[in-house]
């Protein structure tokens, strides 16, 4: 049982929806990040989402690009980013880390070293956006093999025919991307996003947690009610590229996940 | 060398859009229904005859092909040694071969009831010739370009603004071609019931790369033909440049077999490739790594964190290379070098000397690479270049790498 099969498990238990916090690994400054990190379970953040700087986020919308870009300006690597996680595990050891991000990174450092120093780092599973399951040898299988969950993003265009495909090697919880776009864009309805939940859920017995254009705790609370859990990303990094303090970001953090938490 | 254990070099991608392990489909989840979508509708058109017909015809009235293959009499004086062929892609219409692939991409979203086209463009030739073939279609057209790209290319830009179509400048990344095509893609994934991706290059996720390939090829097979009837036999070495390397695949591909065919890349060395990487030498100068849906070689550092190329041609200023191109490195069969932005700009020159033809930039750079070697070369040995772009739109600036003043409305030289 991994960590995070073990926090769904103890969510559940306790009746509650999963609260799932993004930020990028080392904006604005590797030792701002790590704060803020460090600080995000007691904010009531589930499970965490650590971002992958790249400079080519297709995937994302300009909040995430220029958390990224801030990130690689102050000196991130994906080394830093392990760090990160290997820091993190001094002092928690129940919280989940799953890294996201794209796959240039990762295939730059070499697959098989990736993965065991992520594992022996504590990071838990992966979202990586740009390996859809037709390229699954590439690093789903391998990341599985070393005991990684590889959680795969299922969207509004994977129709009925394509969902087994999508959801065959997934493990840890899928992730359903509530809109048609990019990161930060339009809201998330919840009343599209029910079915969609359901649909996920009639076909693989994991987790679905939603995620892309949750801004508020109230949307938080609409969305989480209608699925496993709830992700906020854009928001989140928003408050930290507008030089939040530390203490305000992890605030807003505890409105969102107590939003969550009321589902 | 690997060369000798292929069969064939036509017959890639595999079903998994691969060249070796080159290639692939590096897509979001959202997309990849959509680019299986125009797979299928790639593949049925390919055995349509009722498509070719409508490319044939409209290659020839629209374009005005067939291009003609020209024997450079006074270039080939100067040089003294091989015989040197333009294939006069410059003279298609909108000035260069991109329009070969837009026509051929955007019947297929006719044919797949797409009703907005969106493009990346880095010289503006892609954009324009989009934006035209959507002028004619009566196509919504969105280009994207980046913000220093809007401002090198300003002629380009009003092009394609009187074409109709909106032109988006890209302020994301550094504003380049790489920053226009994930801005293109971003837009895709939002708009992904009615808008078709008209991509310029052979990258991206399969089918693109092949598709743009067979679509571009009509050059080479042109050029196959054509120099059969005048010199009764193949040429020896084909050449053309590469940014993304779509002119050089539709040259090269049809030669691929033929073994006494000797292929030459010609990539933009900016100032020069070394570790500077002031430079936009993906093959000779980068390393394999995943970008915009395919594995191909990149520019990028050692984290992975994809470089900005530098080059004179905003056309060549792309990071990444076609993953066929990638392939035909790899296994020997094609050869890929560098030329510099001063001996581009050298060959442009002579080119205008010799020929009365203005080239773009991006085919000054294969005949630089044309200078260099067709001296040593028997004049009984054949070189096939394409010209794949005119040089109107690189007035600007090679007047001002000459120090020529053209505010100036005496002409004076600025020096």
């Amino acid at each position: 049982m991994t960590r995070i099969d073990a926090k769904f498990a103890a969510l559940n238990a306790a009746g509650k929806k999963a609260f799932l916090a993004y930020v990028m690994a080392g904006d604005p400054d590797y030792a701002t990040s790590m704060e803020i990190v460090k600080g995000l379970p007691g904010a009531g953040v589930d499970i965490i989402e650590l971002g992958i700087p790249f400079t080519d986020p297709m995937a994302d919308g300009p909040t995430i690009q220029l958390a990224g870009q801030r990130a690689l300006a102050a000196g991130q690597t994906l080394q830093k980013t392990l760090d990160m996680a290997t820091e993190f595990r001094k002092h928690d050891n129940g919280t989940p880390i799953v890294m996201m991000g794209y796959y240039n990174p990762i295939y730059s450092r070499g697959v098989d070293k990736f993965v065991t120093d992520a594992k022996a780092a504590g990071i838990d599973g992966l979202i990586i956006v740009d390996l859809p399951p037709e390229e699954d040898e590439e690093l789903c299988i391998p990341a599985q093999r070393a005991g990684l969950n590889f959680i795969r993003l299922a969207t509004p265009t994977t129709d009925d025919a394509r969902l087994p495909k999508v959801l065959t090697n997934t493990s840890g919880f899928v992730y359903y991307v509530s809109i048609t776009g990019i990161t930060g864009a339009a809201d998330a309805e919840a009343g599209d996003v029910g079915p969609e939940v359901a649909r996920i859920k009639a076909a693989i017995d994991l987790p679905v947690v939603v995620g892309f254009g949750i801004k508020t705790p109230e949307r938080s609370e609409t969305i989480a009610r209608v699925a496993d859990g709830a992700v906020v990303g854009s928001a989140i990094v928003a408050r930290i590229g507008a030089g939040d303090s530390v203490t305000d970001v992890l605030e807003f953090v505890k409105s969102l996940a107590d939003g969550a938490h009321r589902a | 060398m690997a060369e000798d254990l292929i069969n064939s070099f036509l017959s890639g991608p595999d079903e998994n859009g691969r060249f070796g392990k080159f290639g692939g489909r590096f897509v979001s989840e959202t997309l990849m229904p959509l680019i299986l979508d125009l797979e299928a509708e790639f593949e049925k058109a390919k055995t349509d005859q009722s498509f070719w017909d409508e490319m044939d015809y409209l290659w020839k009235h629209y374009v005005g092909r067939p291009s003609p293959l020209y024997f450079a009499e006074r270039l080939t004086e100067r040089l003294g040694g091989a015989r040197v062929y333009f294939k006069r892609d410059e003279l298609n219409h909108t000035g260069a071969h991109k329009i070969n692939n837009v026509l051929g991409q955007i019947i297929l979203a006719r044919r797949m009831g797409k009703s907005r086209i969106i493009a990346e463009t880095g010289a503006g030739q892609h954009g324009v010739a989009t934006a035209t073939v959507c002028a004619k279609f009566g196509l919504k057209c969105i280009v994207y370009m980046g913000a220093h790209d809007v401002r090198r290319q300003a002629p380009n830009v009003f092009r394609m603004r009187l074409l109709g179509a909106e032109v988006i400048p890209v302020t994301s990344g550094r504003g380049t071609l790489k920053d226009a095509m994930n801005d293109a893609l971003r837009d895709w994934v939002t708009n992904v019931r009615d808008t078709f991706y008209c991509i310029g290059t052979v990258a991206g996720p399969h089918p693109y790369p092949a598709m743009v390939r067979d679509f571009q090829s009509i050059i080479g097979k042109e050029a196959k033909q054509q120099m059969a009837e005048a010199e009764g036999r193949l040429p020896d070495t084909v050449i053309a440049a590469i940014g993304g390397g779509s002119n050089a695949m539709g040259l090269f591909y049809p030669f691929l077999d033929d073994k006494s065919v000797r292929v030459i890349g010609v990539e933009a060395g900016g100032k020069g490739v070394d570790d500077r990487m002031e430079h936009c030498a993906s093959l000779t100068g980068g390393r394999p790594g995943v970008l915009h849906g395919n594995r191909t070689y990149l520019l990028q550092d050692d984290d992975g964190q994809i470089l900005e190329g530098f080059s004179i041609s905003a056309g060549l200023d792309y990071p990444g290379i076609g993953p066929e191109h990638s392939w035909l490195h790899e296994t020997g069969r094609a050869e890929y070098v560098s030329i510099t932005d001063v001996e581009a700009l050298e060959a442009f020159q002579l080119c205008c000397e010799t020929e009365g033809i203005i080239p773009a930039l991006e085919p000054s750079h294969a005949l630089a690479h044309v200078m260099k070697i067709a001296p040593c070369l028997p004049a009984d040995h054949i070189i096939c270049m394409n010209m794949c772009g005119r040089g109107d739109k690189d007035v600007q600036t090679v007047a001002k790498h000459l120090g020529f003043d053209m505010s100036d409305t005496e002409g004076r030289d600025a020096g």
